[in-house]
């Protein structure tokens, strides 16, 4: 702006060092004044230090603009001497863009940092020792503080200001000890001693999933008295109905008709008419589920997913394939949601995919009840006091003792027995 | 109280102590008719006669042995090295004869002799007017090392230093001589030697330095006080042997500790401070112990770009303080 309606520049001449332990000079006379024209080097002014008395070359050709220290005032270093009007236009032009470039990213910058800042919370559990000893101290429970530190730390001066504030954030491992609350039997499992790995054995680490299967299996294990029934189901019939539309099936719909949604279908009609297995144990009360949503269980490489059949009462075989086919294809690619795999009421495992005929399944917490379809094998059964060969298979039933009994659970599993049995092209629809 | 600046104060408290006790004389390269290179001796030869100020040939072993025979028979000499550069020709003289001549002779003889030297960069001074030697001296017991910030810090310890029954190394930064004024009472006063003090009370950081970089240290705070970080500074003040309970002090105060020398980084003073916030402080401190200091690069460069990248300055203190405060 300076150099505004002309193609002038003023730049500035400040105090030179003029020694080597020097840092100030006093100006003893002023050998230009306001408006003189200067070359390069021309002395503009003598000047006395503790060591010598020089004369400043100017350091620009140009008109003198302006005297700014007076004869017989001492500055130092580097400070402003006078100004000198110069008609180089270019250095100026590039030093001011420059400057306001560097003005302009600077806020930018910024930003990023702070919003860095803000969601980073990686040093959030980095304690100090002074900040653990504070918390020792005051019994101050770290997990609810706020860290303004970087990525989150918790800096001493947060604590000091949480001690200096009063209101203390207290650990509640007490309360939870005596509820009815699964999180304490998690952390006295996690603190009782491990294994340890010997030279040659692969550490794993538990994250993610495995973690979270761990943790859910442990407390359904805890928490939940489990017994157990199984039924044996002569299912030639369905069998023979499937492996007769199956190719069909395929070719119009584009995915499986598998067995397995055969049995989805018939265990959540038998639930619609057994509502106290389609239940959950609530401490003082028993929640009898109106929806009726199952949870299949589908594994990807070292990790389970549960995603569930929403409303699976009021679906067709067709549908409930569909949505096998959909939730399947999702958790292979890792795209389930927690939508996908939130509200069943009841769990149908497919363990006879693996080859299974008979387990005991850990039941999905908090509903009352597992079901396991066991593997489909050929097996000589007596009928009409002859021999015949059948499509066998096991249905294993793992079920909450607190909520239901062996009366109900065998009433329940021979309605699924029967739907199974009679199931074939005259009285199972597939649409 | 009279202004004057730091190189005016070593003047002032020479002469006072020379005309306080007729034992006390100065002598060392150009101190006597030139008055010293820095004109740290200024007027003394003129006051008090060739007899108390002594131009002596280029022989630091020399300036320093004359000077160690003269303090062990009741003398109280002032050595000046012309630049601490130049000290290492006396380094076996200080070490093996002052420092150790009271412990060898059962208590029976002392060495109180001063030796004054200017240290310390950023005057374009290149590889033999630059260096900043005092770790050579830190672990000799014996030995005292005081490296003052201020005008009023120089004549209050040059004058403890004086009457000090035993060897004190007295080392002025060069470059604070003219930059750093101050104001020096003109009574007789003195300061005690191994007591560090504190330059600025604060409360977020803590720094703690000596010499030009406490003045760095100080300025650096100033700005950032604007922005709400507030910086205790702990001038050291002596740094052999360290005042341990003034530095355990200032670090427990934050818990944040920055640490500052001109020397290079490795086996330096800050070096010594840091072991003892470590072995002290351990459960008060919230951040690493940070040092800054100069790089592993065996002299001050002369090209000025480089001698101002090897130097500190307050930006570069600023930025430590800032990286410290936001950990």
């Amino acid at each position: 702006m300076l150099k505004e309606g002309h193609a002038l520049t003023v730049e500035k001449i400040t105090m030179p060092q003029l020694g080597e332990s020097v840092t100030e000079g006093t100006i003893s006379t002023w050998l230009v004044k306001e408006g003189d024209h200067v070359k390069k080097y021309d002395p503009i002014a003598e000047v006395m230090t503790d060591k010598v008395n020089a004369e400043v070359p100017s350091s620009f050709t140009g008109t003198i603009k302006e005297l700014v220290a007076e004869e017989g005032e001492t500055i130092s270093v580097g400070e402003l001497m006078c100004y000198v009007e110069v008609e180089n236009v270019k250095s100026h032009e590039d030093s001011s863009n420059e400057t306001e470039k560097s003005q302009e990213t600077k806020p930018a910058v910024e930003a990023i940092e702070e919003t860095f800042d803000t969601k980073d919370q990686s040093m959030k559990m980095r304690y100090s020792p002074a900040v653990l000893r504070l918390a020792q101290e005051n019994d101050i429970e770290l997990s609810q503080v706020k860290g303004s530190g970087k990525s989150g730390r918790i800096t001493r001066k947060d604590i000091e200001k949480i001690i200096s504030s009063g209101d203390i954030p207290k650990s509640n491992l007490k309360e939870t000890s005596s509820s009815d609350d699964g999180n304490t039997v998690q952390v006295s499992q996690q603190k009782s001693s491990y294994v340890q790995s010997t030279e040659g054995d692969i550490e794993i680490p538990v994250t993610g999933v495995r973690k979270a299967i761990a943790q859910n299996m442990t407390r359904s294990k805890a928490e939940i008295p489990h017994a157990w029934m199984m039924v044996e189901v002569d299912v030639t019939n369905l069998v023979k109905y499937r492996n007769s539309v199956k190719d069909k099936f395929k070719s119009e719909e584009g995915y499986n008709l598998t067995f397995f949604a055969f049995f989805v279908k018939a265990i959540a009609k038998a639930l619609k008419e057994f509502p106290q297995v389609n239940s959950s144990w609530a401490g003082d009360k028993i929640i009898q589920r109106k929806d009726i949503n199952i949870s299949i269980a589908v594994a990807k490489g070292q990790e389970l997913f549960v995603p569930v059949i929403k409303f699976a009462d009021e679906k067709s075989v067709k549908g409930i394939a569909k949505d096998i086919a959909t939730l399947a294809g999702k958790a292979r690619n890792g795209k389930l949601h927690s939508d996908d795999m939130s509200g069943g009421t009841f769990t149908v495992n497919n363990t006879g995919s693996f080859g299974s005929v008979q387990s005991m399944g850990v039941i999905n917490h908090p509903q009352a009840a597992i079901l396991q379809v066991e593997s489909i094998v050929k097996r000589p059964v007596i009928i009409n006091e002859m021999f015949a060969a059948r499509d066998m298979v096991n249905l294993c039933l793992s079920l909450d003792h607190r909520v239901l009994d062996g009366l109900i659970c065998g009433k329940f599993l021979a309605r699924v027995k029967e739907l199974l049995e009679n199931t074939s092209n005259e009285n199972t629809p597939l649409y | 109280m009279p202004v004057m600046n730091y190189i005016q104060a070593v003047t002032q408290a020479l002469k006072e102590e020379m005309t306080r006790d007729e034992k006390v004389f100065v002598l060392g390269e150009d101190v006597g008719v030139r008055g010293g290179v820095f004109r740290a001796t200024d007027g003394l030869y003129e006051q008090f006669g060739e007899a108390r100020v002594l131009d002596t040939p280029l022989a630091e072993s020399a300036i320093a042995g004359v000077g160690i025979g003269a303090a062990m028979y009741g003398m109280r000499p002032v050595a000046e090295m012309q630049f601490v550069d130049f000290i290492l020709p006396a380094v076996n003289q200080i070490i093996s004869e002052a420092a150790k001549i009271r412990y060898r002779s059962n208590n029976d003889w002392s060495c109180p002799i001063t030796i004054r030297a200017p240290y310390g960069g950023g005057v374009h001074g290149a590889l033999y007017h630059s260096q900043s030697l005092e770790s050579i001296f830190a672990n000799q017991p014996g030995l005292k090392i005081v490296m003052p910030s201020t005008p009023y810090d120089v004549k209050g310890l040059l004058k403890a230093a004086i009457r000090d029954d035993d060897p004190v190394l007295f080392f002025e930064h060069k470059r604070a001589y003219r930059l750093i004024k101050g104001e020096v009472p003109t009574e007789d006063y003195t300061l005690p030697i191994g007591k560090a003090d504190i330059k600025r009370e604060g409360s977020d950081i803590t720094v703690i330095t000596y010499g030009l970089c406490v003045h760095f240290a100080l300025q650096a705070a100033e700005k950032l006080e604007a922005e709400g970080i507030s910086t205790h500074v702990l001038d050291l003040r002596t740094v052999y042997p360290l005042d341990e309970e003034a530095i355990i002090e200032a670090a427990s105060k934050t818990g944040k500790v920055l640490l500052i020398t001109e020397d290079n980084k490795e086996g330096s003073i800050i070096g010594q401070v840091s072991a003892i916030i470590a072995e002290n402080c351990l459960f008060d401190l919230d951040a690493p112990i940070k040092r800054l200091a100069g790089p592993e690069v065996p002299s001050m460069p002369y090209a000025p770009t480089l001698e101002k990248e090897f130097m500190l300055n307050p930006d570069k203190v600023e930025r430590a303080i800032r990286e410290l405060a936001e950990f």
